[in-house]
């Protein structure tokens, strides 16, 4: 069953900037830009590399390996080397705290 | 009108799908002289943990949807540039509008006697790749002649697998001039922890039948198998039995056309003169270079008059380590160091007016890659970031691309 899990405070992160986040036994990689908040899978789905310490441009996180570029609005890969896109999932701010809705 | 791509690696296959992503519909034939769909070289000295496989760059389905024809396991062996085809090795016939050479590289062979016994190995294909990891197995004795990113890395792979390492470097340290000393000094000093026997500054003599290599002051080195990693050559044989400008490869200009203005050449096998670094000729062997390339390469055959001046990017991985290359360094005059912590460290390479030329890091994991990445856009934008900026670790550099 999906539910809202807590993640972070949403000052945890600098605008156009990421973090990562793991739960579960997963883990995720979660974006600012302009007041807006995202989350993504937390892995590039070139070769499983962690998305958080790569580089927020406006709307785009690119893979710290190979450079690898998705929209994390959408999670749609941008092109070679990544032709699959990444899962993405809904969040919310509430009380100045950052929520992502997993199944 | 119809484009013919010699060469299936990384740059010919990204021209390919890149020829139909600017819309182009007529023919593309792309000649793979290997037998294997076209995978990535980079995993052949670095196998994830799935081990040695080859990681496609694109399935044979996907190349076949977009109406590309793929000849794999036949070469190109005769440009006629005055009809304007190109002879393939099972007969047929091409003709071409448009002719792109991706021919890569091939390992430089040692120059001594010995250098054929059945145990020395060399790494560019998929098959060399087989065969040398199954060499490298715990309790065996690997030698590597030669102290480059290949030997390296595959120096880290076979000590993780508890494989004795020995590497022989003809120079007086590992790496050569493309790292800078300090860095170099870091991975050596990684290696030799981790138990890798590094002998620099040796002369070999000879290698004989039993595979017995003979250094120059006496030494006999024995071991299970050889792997031989010092450089490479570009392939350029096609390019010149037809005539073509030969110049430290496969001459081309600024749009990656050769001196036949219906052919271009991109990838490992060309030379091209670099707008950020005085217009002065360069060849790089390196991955991501080979897909812009290959793109560009698209681009310019489809008429466009761009020059290519993307920023030579390479990258290595050895045990927890990924060292990271952005720019050239050779016309620096000043090196800021930014310590990023005890363990991940950036050098920038400054002209003596300030101007960034390169940026070198070093460290565990992504540790550097983003600092990396922003040191790449700023070497694009020609700037001249602020030193202390640089030197400062608690500073983020996202702050000097609005400067
Ligand atoms: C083991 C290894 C590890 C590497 N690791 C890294 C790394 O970590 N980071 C990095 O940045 N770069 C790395 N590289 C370099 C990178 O892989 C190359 O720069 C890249 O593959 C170049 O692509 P290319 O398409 O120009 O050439 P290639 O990949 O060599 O492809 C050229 C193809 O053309 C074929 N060919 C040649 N002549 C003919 C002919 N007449 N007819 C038909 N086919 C022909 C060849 O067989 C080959 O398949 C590595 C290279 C190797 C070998
Ligand atoms: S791992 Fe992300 S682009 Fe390769």
């Amino acid at each position: 069953m999906a539910v809202w899990i807590k993640a972070c405070a949403a000052d945890d992160i600098d605008d156009e900037d990421v973090i990562r986040f793991d739960h579960d036994g997963r883990t995720f990689a979660l974006y600012r830009k302009d007041d807006q908040f995202f989350a993504t899978d937390g892995l590039c789905t070139h070769e499983k590399i962690h998305l958080a310490d790569g580089l927020v441009m406006d709307y785009v996180i690119e893979c710290p390996k190979h450079n690898g570029r998705f929209d994390f609005r959408t999670g749609a890969a941008k092109g070679a080397p990544v032709c699959i896109d990444l899962k993405t999932y809904p969040v919310k701010v509430e009380d100045g705290d950052l929520f992502i809705y997993l199944d | 009108m119809h484009i013919v791509i010699i060469g299936a690696g990384e740059c010919g296959v990204r021209a390919a799908l890149a020829l139909r992503e600017q819309g182009f519909e007529g023919s593309i034939d792309l000649v793979n002289g290997e037998l294997h769909a076209p995978y990535e070289r980079p995993p052949l000295s670095k196998p994830g943990d799935d081990g040695l496989i080859a990681k496609p760059v694109s399935g044979s389905e996907h190349l076949a949807d977009k109406g590309i024809t793929l000849h794999s396991g036949i070469t190109a062996t005769k440009i006629d540039r005055g009809t304007k085809q190109i002879v393939l090795s099972d007969g047929v016939v091409l003709p071409y509008d448009r002719l792109l050479l991706a021919l890569g590289a091939r390992p430089r062979r040692l120059a001594i006697d010995g250098q054929d016994v059945p145990n020395v190995h060399y790494l560019r294909h998929f098959e060399d790749a087989e065969i040398i990891h199954r060499s490298i197995e715990s309790g065996k004795r690997v030698t590597i002649i030669g102290g480059g990113f290949i030997g390296l890395e595959l120096a880290a792979v076979a000590r993780q697998k508890g494989t004795v390492v020995t590497i022989l470097e003809a120079a007086p340290r590992l790496l050569g001039r493309a790292v800078p000393a300090e860095i170099a000094a870091i991975i050596e000093a990684r290696h030799r922890a981790k138990g890798v026997q590094v002998l620099c500054g040796t002369s070999i003599t000879s290698i004989d039948a039993q595979g017995r290599i003979l250094l120059g002051d006496g030494t006999q080195i024995t071991s299970d198998a050889i792997i031989v990693g010092i450089g490479s050559l570009s392939n350029i044989d096609l390019a010149l039995d037809s005539g073509l400008d030969i110049d430290n490869g496969i001459a081309v200009d600024g749009r990656l056309q050769t001196s036949d203005p219906s052919i271009y050449a991109a990838g490992d096998c060309c030379s091209f003169p670099h707008p950020l670094y005085g217009g002065r000729r360069i060849r790089i062997e390196s991955w991501r270079a080979a897909q812009e390339q290959g793109d560009h390469a698209a681009r310019a055959m489809l008429g466009s008059s761009d020059l290519y001046d993307a920023v030579p990017w390479f990258w290595s991985d050895q045990y927890d380590l990924t060292l990271q290359i952005a720019g050239m360094s050779g016309d620096a005059k000043k090196t800021v160091r930014r310590a990023i912590d005890d363990t991940a460290l950036i050098l920038f390479h400054l002209d003596q007016d300030g101007r960034l030329l390169a940026a070198s890091g070093i460290g565990p994991g992504n540790a550097i890659a983003r600092d990396i990445r922003i040191a790449e856009m700023l070497i694009a934008k020609r700037a001249h970031p602020e030193e202390g900026s640089l030197a400062n670790p608690a500073l983020k550099l996202k702050a000097l691309l609005a400067a």
